[in-house]
């Protein structure tokens, strides 16, 4: 969430309400409001649990802004200058507010601008809450790798004891901005273990593996907020590269973890992965400014938002402000920038994530910075949208846009946000939280014409004003998805059969687990054989109509025999199948392989 | 874990419903949590701000008025339309971000005009010559402003681009007079404001001096 692109918005509003996307009517367009009791709507999800916020992290005076400003045109109140400090204010609408999401070994970590929460997941059950940090400085994105914990820091008020006491002058010892490591061993003691200081502080981050040595961790570094003074941390330096090649703008961190020393993390190197492939010049790619009389105002590309790595392909996508690029982390310490992409239509590159092969990648477009209304009837359907670019030999071309298909109202905020896959095999699917937008999966396996399948939403904080809430993140985590609630805690969603989505691919999806999932690293996903894979192929293969009759009944007899535990012809139906491969294209013809492939596993 | 920290677990287990999670604020690295309240927790939730995070609001409104007034100058006597089209988005930008700020003063109760506008530098003189002393640090000063208003044409624009450049590196220059306070910039809002501030007049700065250069002088176009 960047505050910023609230000055955005009216100059996108200006120039381009005209080309807004006709909405069609849609039951999430009208839901009543409430914070406990705002009208809610589901279409191929089901809400199975929703929990409150973690006690002391929800303040509803946080919340709600105690008053609306008073009408324009008034005269301002002349009121002295008083010399004491104002009191502390109540209202602070991110202060408490829930994050990003990590899950490691049965436990879901939920980031908070005040800290994480630690949730107990069991099988059937609500999540049950274990602990609480209290750990103040926003905006306390997370991830976890066996016993540690990391979060990003980025605010000024934060400081390494996790305090909040004031401390004095322009260089401040106590301050912290960057990423902590806690040690969470014993969740009844949770520590603070390691800071790791960085000069613009962290937004996110996101966990490179090492490629042999399972001792080192490296976290790639997102910095989107101002460069400290040199005083503070020795290595920061500000400015433009022209008058100062040594900025800390126009960088990511690299950070190596020794996993046998933690505490000794630290900054290996700060690639220029921005630079210009010819002259080298260091600010190389978007320089800020709209493309065209028409276009959005396309932030400047002097940082990234988020990094999403897929080590199995030794990429990485970077979301990066002013463009979407594509790293080559063979060497981690040194990523190289092997394609990048503009868009006139992108105001803020804000996360991206790759389908399972890793030749199509999601960007999405934080326009508006998420506490803005931008999915109104009159916001345009291609800014504020996700982008679905192709990855061909190595390059990246964009293809099409995908925006949440219901308009929302002028005080929700609602902007394409955090997701991540759900692994039904043989189609491209992702998550996605949209703020008060809800929860939407799109289907993008051709990414030409990426569609919603499903979708989760709840009315408006508050009918008039904009109060900043909804879903941060929707992640799917070994069988459910989960959603953290800025304002209302925590959701918990299970996708129901539809026509959109089988019963058999749904359990196909639900049967992959893993120990540890970090969303922004992303791993190969590897279904088990059984049944339910193969109906989930047969059923996308008859959806289609791209299978005969005949064979779709053989193989749904084979499938059946195989739940029956009894033999069938799996080995007569695979040789037909790949017969019928043989005549195929395109994602069916895969299908068609896989499912033959799967019956020969079978047989043999 | 050390023996202190599970005796204070303990300890807050026993006082505590047994079915309330603890709530633990770490120490610095290395150093062990405490078990905290979730009232004492929400407590630390609530950011402070000072009386200078206000002052800078309330001259950031005045600074940033300024650029308006010098677009709308550029509506009537500018020349280049690229140079147009950046004033829009500049004028628009401003007014965004000021909409921001009185939402910012509002929510916490302060008033928009601040009680020492000027700032001791008298820069308002209502009569007389224009001063050559700007308003507050950051802006130009009325007798730029009266230079501006008077040219016409490409030499309009050069002036109007070299006083925008120095009014968004006055901006840049308020923010780091106000971070070199104690204090200043914790507000959660504030931080974020001050960080949009810098990056988009750091890139609209860039985007003027590439516009400059473009504009080739010529001897009759000099005033």
């Amino acid at each position: 969430m960047i505050v910023r692109s609230l000055l955005l918005s009216s100059v996108a509003g200006v120039l381009l309400a005209s080309a807004a996307a006709a909405q069609t009517a849609d039951p999430r367009s009208s839901l009543s409001p409430g914070l406990r009791d705002a009208g809610q709507v589901a279409s191929g999800l089901e809400l199975e649990h929703s929990l409150e916020p973690a006690p002391g992290f929800f303040d509803p005076e946080a919340i709600f802004a105690p008053q609306p400003r008073r009408p324009q045109g008034e005269a301002a109140t002349p009121a002295a200058a008083t010399a004491e400090p104002p009191a502390r204010p109540r209202y602070s609408p991110l202060a408490l507010a829930n994050s990003d999401m990590a899950v490691s070994d049965g436990r879901l970590f939920v980031g908070s601008f005040h800290g994480f929460n630690a949730y107990d997941l069991k099988a059937g059950a609500a999540p049950e809450l274990v602990m609480s940090v209290v750990c103040p400085g926003g905006q306390g994105d997370v991830s976890v790798h066996g016993d540690l914990l990391f979060m990003s820091v980025e605010q000024n008020r934060a400081r390494l004891d996790c305090g909040t006491a004031e401390a004095e002058g322009e260089v401040n010892a106590d301050r912290f901005r960057g990423i902590r490591i806690f040690d969470i061993s014993d969740l009844n003691a949770p520590r603070q273990i390691a800071a790791v200081q960085t000069c613009r502080g962290s937004h996110t981050h996101t966990q490179v593996p090492h490629p042999t040595d399972p001792n080192v961790l490296y976290l790639y570094n997102s910095a989107t907020s101002g460069v400290r003074k040199s005083e503070e941390l020795g290595i920061c330096s500000d400015g433009q590269p022209g008058e100062n090649p040594e900025t800390a703008l126009y960088s990511i961190d690299v950070i190596k973890v020794p996993l046998d020393a933690p505490e000794q993390a630290a900054i290996v190197s700060r690639p220029r992965i921005f630079a210009d492939r010819e002259t080298g010049a260091i600010a190389g790619l978007w320089r800020g400014g709209a493309a065209g009389i028409a276009s959005q105002r396309t932030a400047q590309t002097n940082h990234c938002h988020d990094i999403t790595v897929y080590p199995e392909l030794n990429l990485a996508a970077g979301a990066c402000s002013g463009n979407g690029i594509l790293l080559d982390i063979s060497n981690p310490e040194q990523p190289s920038r092997i394609s990048e992409l503009f868009d006139a239509d992108m105001a803020y590159w804000h996360s991206a994530t790759f389908n399972d092969a890793g030749d199509r990648i999601v960007f999405t477009d934080e326009w508006g910075g998420g506490t803005s209304a931008r999915c109104r009837a009159e916001d345009p359907a291609t800014w504020g949208a996700n982008l679905i670019a192709t990855v061909e030999d190595r390059q990246l071309k964009g293809q099409s846009f995908f925006k949440l298909p219901a308009s929302q109202a002028a005080s929700e905020n609602c902007v394409a946000h955090n997701g991540n896959l759900i692994p039904v095999p043989g189609r491209d699917l992702m998550v996605q939280a949209w703020y008060q937008g809800g929860v939407s999966v799109m289907d993008f396996t051709d990414p030409a014409r990426p569609m919603e399948i499903a979708y989760f939403d709840r009315g408006p904080l508050d009918a008039e004003r904009l109060m900043v809430g909804g879903a941060w993140s929707a992640y799917w985590f070994n069988g459910r998805i989960y959603a953290s609630e800025i304002a209302r805690g925590l959701d918990v969603l299970k996708l129901v059969p539809g026509e959109h989505l089988s019963a058999a691919e749904i359990a196909a999806a639900e049967s992959v687990r893993l120990d540890t999932i970090n969303p922004q690293t992303q791993t190969r996903i590897v279904w088990a054989d059984s049944p339910d894979v193969a109906q989930a192929w047969l059923d996308q293969l008859m959806r289609n109509r791209a299978i005969e009759g005949e064979l779709a009944s053989r193989a749904q007899s084979a499938i059946e025999s195989w739940r029956a535990g009894q033999g069938g012809d799996a080995s007569g139906v695979s040789e037909a199948l790949a017969a019928a491969a043989s005549r195929a294209t395109g994602r069916d013809k895969t299908r068609l392989t896989e499912l033959s492939a799967l019956f020969g596993r079978r047989a043999a | 874990m050390s023996l202190t920290l599970g005796l204070i677990a303990t300890v807050l287990c026993a006082a505590a419903p047994p079915q309330t999670p603890p709530i633990f604020q770490p120490g610095a690295p290395g150093q062990p949590p405490r078990v905290i309240s979730a009232g004492e927790s929400v407590g630390l939730s609530r950011t402070g701000f000072t009386a200078e995070d206000v002052r800078f609001m309330q001259h950031m409104l005045v600074h940033h008025a300024q650029a308006v007034a010098m677009v709308e100058l550029l509506r009537a006597h500018g020349a280049d339309a690229t140079v147009r089209q950046l004033g829009e988005r500049i004028a628009l930008g401003q007014a965004a971000e000021m909409e921001q700020m009185r939402d910012w003063l509002a929510a916490r109760e302060q008033p928009e005009a601040a009680a020492d506008p000027h700032t001791g530098h008298g820069g308002h003189t209502g009569h007389g010559a224009p001063s050559d002393t700007p308003l507050m640090p950051g802006m130009l000063s009325p007798a730029r402003m009266q230079a501006l208003a008077a040219a016409r044409g490409p030499a309009f624009d050069r002036l109007f681009l070299e006083g925008m450049i120095d009014h968004h590196q006055g901006a840049l220059d308020m923010v780091d007079a106000l971070m070199a306070l104690p204090d200043a910039g914790e507000d959660p809002l504030l931080s974020d404001f001050l960080s949009s501030v810098v990056a988009d007049q750091s890139a609209e700065i860039l985007r003027m001096q590439s516009l400059l250069s473009d504009l080739n002088p010529t001897a009759e176009d000099r005033p």
